[in-house]
């Protein structure tokens, strides 16, 4: 196969457990000739990276890390399917050299697939500080593939295992060399014999058929079942596993294989491993463990590891945010003088350029959100965390592992919905991510401030917005059991994780995560505010009332005074707005809202606010006539909002606010990571809904107490 | 006994595993395995979680999965 720079192309899969260091080794791999494009599938993601090395053009998919070929997770599903099904030359095996035996167990499943295979003895440097000395000759030969040692650390033996590569490549491939027990042996040479004696045609080896139809492979069987070679397979087959039954004396099948899998697994390691060391004195691993999952300090520990980087995501997140918000507002006053006082500048001014400015403007607590998490996750500490917390998250019916994209969620729920992608079991993933919702996030902050301004004292407004928030994680921990007895109704995932070693992340690669997942915050959530942006724009300034305009624009020609002017201004605002297609919604969905204690602009700010949380202070800004360059700390709106809305009304716009949906790129964000449109619907009626119960609930009381 | 019932720094040695397949090939991957000799590193306040290692592994499972692990004491390797 030749591409358009006369270069053969070699594909390979990257396999191997997770925290070997896969990504470490693809880094130093392809160096700084990287080229990574993503695919997202539903959930999960492979990555394709390309590099050239003399006359070959390397194509590697990175493939999810798995323990093993099974279907537990749907990363595992990933890396199955893409193996069995996808067309690749070679499979490259990354194993943490010390942690041999276990890596080998995925090792020997690999082997099953009858592939071309190349092994990367992979965190050397960390085994001879250990003292661990590996045989790689004497494994090579156990196994049949070629076993490289290497450091992606160090950096060594990297050109030793492309050049391996290389040789795989334009070698023949050998026949596998997973060995079973003698019994099994025996039944797999039984069926190659007939399917051989058949001349049954298939592109699979006949030895990998053989193993498949011994460990009952659902995939395998449907194939044959249509095939007349069924028909003597079957009785076959039959002998087979009442012969392997007999000698393991189980029936399950899975249990003898696994078997097989671990005693291969050993025996490789007893007869090329030797350990130096033998008694060894606490790992700083271990030192580090009796601290940080401590059963008293433990927990304290981590809330406050939480509370800095909360600390620092706000605090040093606001320094940028002026001079971002500085640029934005210069960007469009220059837009506005350039293009003049027409509709066009107005719509790329107003309605572009402020939309897509409000997310540029999230960046740097984003960026450094995102540094945090990213930073907890190639450490190790995630899963201590979440050893910590399962415990009490399983009482709501979440995952230990649900904490980190509900921590998140604080800061914005678009990342937020993206990091409950480390959640492995589907059912516990939705859920997650159904009341991620729940944790109020940046972007409702203003309006908080707002009304807890209007309605209480300055000295108690700091106690109400804290009562709001930890009120929202409450209402979200409860949501989740309710949902979970209902609707998520499902046998429990269990946990058991691996706790993997403490280890110092590399720079390149903590850039590479912030910086490509910044990017990506910015492209789609960029792209949704920018449509939504223009949308809004469009229904709150059209139709256009050219008359009425006219007969004010007269009116103000013949005002007295600059006063009278101002109310005539604010008059024809008004009158735009109610007549605007936003207006004409506002008004024709108020009887809804009407239960809550909402007045039609009440109803109109929540209805824009579908599109971002921010846009609800200035369309009420707008609404309340003090015209849209209006902040929450403008003494005016909070003095408007205070005279305009009952406080029981008021306290019920809060708690509406604090449960539906976040924001259109949210939604756009939960919708593809739920994997459908429909559990847009769901999350749409089921937010909507609870908002408006709770809402009315708290209308109620708070009249009865006023009263 | 089970290894839900080891004691913070014991012991145990796994002799059978009783939960459905998914599971145990799961375990498996980990290295929990019959035979294999577990330490119990450390358990979490309300005793709903554990940390066991095995070998260079260590992996976090709820006591309600520890449950479905029988073990006899035996001595630390380590």
């Amino acid at each position: 196969m030749r591409n358009i720079s006369n270069k053969k192309l070699i594909k390979i899969a990257l396999v191997g457990q997770p925290n070997v260091g896969k990504s470490m080794l693809i880094n130093s791999i392809s160096n700084s000739r990287l080229k990574v494009g993503n695919f997202s599938g539903v959930t999960v993601e492979k990555t394709q990276i390309e590099f050239e090395y003399k006359d070959y053009l390397f194509k590697i998919t990175d493939l999810p890390g798995s323990y093993a070929l099974n279907e537990y997770t749907i990363e595992e599903k990933v890396t199955k399917d893409y193996l069995e099904d996808a067309n690749y030359d070679i499979i490259l095996n990354v194993l943490d050299s010390t942690n041999l035996e276990r890596n080998l167990y995925l090792t020997s499943e690999l082997l099953a697939l009858d592939k071309k295979m190349v092994l990367a003895l992979n965190m050397n440097d960390e085994a001879i500080n250990e003292g661990i000395i590996i045989d790689e000759t004497q494994l090579s030969k156990i196994i049949g593939k070629p076993c490289i040692k290497t450091s992606a650390k160090n950096k060594t033996g990297i050109t030793d295992l492309i050049e391996t590569l290389v040789s795989k490549f334009e070698s023949s491939k050998f026949e596998s060399k997973l060995i079973f027990s003698d019994v099994i042996e025996e039944e797999i040479s039984n069926i190659i014999k007939l399917l051989t004696d058949k001349r049954y045609k298939s592109d699979v080896n006949y030895r990998e058929i053989a193993i498949k139809l011994l460990k009952e492979d659902k995939k395998t069987f449907l194939k044959f079942h249509e095939e007349p070679i069924w028909i003597e397979l079957q009785p076959l087959l039959n002998y087979a596993l009442d012969h392997i039954y007999l000698h393991f004396g189980t029936k399950n099948l899975e249990d003898i294989f696994e078997d097989e899998k671990f005693a291969f697994a050993k025996g490789a390691v007893t007869e090329t491993v030797k350990n130096k060391k033998i008694i060894e004195e606490k790992t700083l691993t271990d030192k580090i463990d009796s601290l940080l999952i401590h059963k008293f300090f433990g927990l304290p520990i981590f809330l406050f590891l939480m509370w800095g980087l909360f600390q620092i995501t706000f605090e040093l997140g606001n320094i940028p945010m002026d001079i971002i918000d500085t640029f934005f507002a210069s960007l469009i006053d220059s837009t506005k003088e350039i293009l003049g006082d027409n509709e066009i500048s107005s719509v790329i001014a107003d309605g572009a350029i402020a939309g897509v400015g409000a997310v540029v403007l999230f960046l740097p607590n984003i960026v450094i959100l995102f540094l945090g998490i990213a930073l907890l996750e190639t450490t190790g500490y995630m899963s201590r965390v979440a050893f910590l917390l399962d415990g009490f998250f399983h009482r709501f019916g979440l995952h230990g592992k649900s904490f980190i994209p509900l921590v998140t969620g604080f800061g914005c729920s678009v990342p937020a919905y993206m990091a409950a992608r480390t959640l492995k079991n589907d059912r516990d993933r939705l859920l997650t991510l159904f009341i991620i919702g729940f944790m109020s996030c940046g972007a409702r902050l203003p309006i908080y401030v707002l009304f807890t301004g209007a309605f209480f004292g300055g000295e108690n407004a700091g106690n109400i917005l804290f009562l709001i928030y930890i009120g929202g994680a409450i209402l979200g921990l409860i949501a989740a059991k309710v949902l979970k007895m209902t609707v998520f109704k499902s046998e429990d995932e269990p946990f058991v994780m691996e706790m993997p070693k403490y280890r110092m992340p590399s720079t390149k690669l903590i850039w590479h995560t912030v910086s490509n997942q910044a990017w990506m915050y910015l492209k789609k959530a960029g792209t949704y505010i920018l449509a939504a942006s223009i949308l809004i724009w469009f229904a709150s300034n059209y139709p256009k009332h050219l008359e009425y305009e006219e007969q004010i624009d007269k009116k103000i020609e013949f005002a007295s005074s600059e006063e009278e002017r101002f109310e005539l201004k604010s008059q024809l605002v008004l009158y735009n707005l109610e007549n605007s297609y936003l207006g004409k919604v506002g008004k024709f969905s108020e009887p809804l809202f009407a239960p809550l204690g909402f007045d039609w602009k009440m109803t109109i700010a929540l209805e824009t606010g579908l599109a971002a949380k921010e846009i609800v202070v200035s369309t009420l800004g707008i609404l309340y006539g003090l015209g849209d360059e209006l902040d929450e700390n403008s003494e005016g709106l909070i003095e408007k909002i205070r005279n305009n809305i009952p406080f029981a009304s008021g306290i019920a716009f809060i708690v509406f606010v604090m449960i539906y949906l976040p924001c259109l790129a949210a939604s756009m964000v939960f919708a593809r990571e739920a994997g459908g449109w429909k559990y847009l619907v769901y999350l749409f009626v089921f937010t909507t809904l609870t908002a408006w119960i709770l809402s009315f609930i708290a209308y109620n009381i708070a009249k009865v107490l006023i009263v | 006994m089970f290894l839900s019932e080891l004691e913070k720094g014991e012991c145990g040695k796994i002799i059978k595993i009783n939960s459905d397949s998914v599971l145990k090939a799961r375990f498996s991957s980990f290295g929990i395995t019959k035979g294999s000799i577990a330490y119990l590193v450390e358990e979490t306040l309300s005793k709903n979680t554990i940390e066991i290692r095995i070998k260079n592994t260590k992996i976090a499972l709820r006591i309600s999965e520890a449950k479905t692990i029988e073990v006899e004491k035996s001595e630390c390797e380590i």
